[in-house]
């Protein structure tokens, strides 16, 4: 089933409060084939927030995780994410084509401290594939 | 630490992917898309067979900018995912080797263009980072 094309400029209610802790660091590092020992959180480590966001807006718009596939994703961040932050995350969807059966969306997801300060903007481009 | 010049060249990162990592990386991740670790699912989609996670892919690039750059702090991370990298069902998985270049440095950041292949193949689409630098 195709995306409804009227969620672009959609935003979804943010996530619940995500305590990051040494040990999802540390885990989220080792699940990586490295080793986090104190420190600023691996770069990468922000996509546990937007899947977050992006698994609950794929839920809402009952879009099957098993046919998306991950087509592009930008990470630009205001600082980097540090145990002892609180984070939740704010996903809108800024675009959507369909090309040739499958839904192209562009999604964004804002994260942000306790404070409210944005710590990371994640952008992520979803692919949908269609039934074949 | 890589001396971060204009053009030069980062030494290459070889990295293994197995099946067990894409386990540990979806609990890790929460991404539990089961094309990253069912064959029946992937191939009913389409897909060659089970993919590594593209944001897999991308932290072990973001590991090589870490090591290239002692852990410099990381302004701009992104790539496309144009192949996906297949991981074989066997305890050897499959090599990403992560190379790169630096192709400027000012204003205190420094912008790495990278190249992630997956034996003959180019697995990302203009990979880059951006990181400050000292001085």
């Amino acid at each position: 089933m195709a995306v409804d094309p009227s969620i672009v400029g959609r935003s979804f209610p943010r996530t619940r409060p995500y305590p990051v802790t040494e040990e999802r660091l540390r885990t989220f590092a080792a699940a990586t084939g490295a080793s986090w020992e104190g420190g600023p959180a691996p770069a990468t480590f922000p996509i546990v927030l937007a899947f977050e966001a992006m698994n609950a807006f794929l839920e809402a718009e009952q879009v099957e995780l098993r046919r998306v596939v991950h087509g592009e994703q930008r990470f630009a961040y205001e600082r980097p994410v540090v145990p002892g932050d609180v984070l939740t995350a704010t996903l809108s969807v800024a675009s959507l084509r369909q090309i040739g059966g499958n839904d192209v969306i562009g999604t964004r997801s804002e994260v942000h401290d306790e404070r409210g300060a944005l710590v990371c903007t994640a952008s992520a481009t979803l692919v949908h594939r269609g039934e074949q | 630490m890589t001396r971060l010049e204009p053009g030069a060249a980062l030494p290459a990162q070889e990295y293994a992917v197995t099946r067990a990592d894409l386990v540990r990386y979806a609990g890790a991740s929460g991404d539990f898309n089961p094309i990253h670790w069912s064959e029946r699912v992937a191939t009913h989609v389409g897909l060659p067979g089970v993919i590594a996670h593209g944001m897999y892919t991308m932290a072990l690039a973001a590991r090589a900018v870490s090591t290239w750059t002692d852990d410099a702090t990381v302004l701009e991370l992104g790539c496309k995912f144009t192949q996906p990298v297949v991981v074989p069902d066997d305890d050897i998985g499959v090599v990403v080797v992560v190379a790169g270049t630096v192709k400027s440095v000012e204003d205190g950041r420094a912008t790495l263009a990278l190249e992630v292949r997956s034996g003959e193949q180019k697995v990302l689409g203009m990979p880059r980072a951006v990181v400050v630098v000292d001085g």
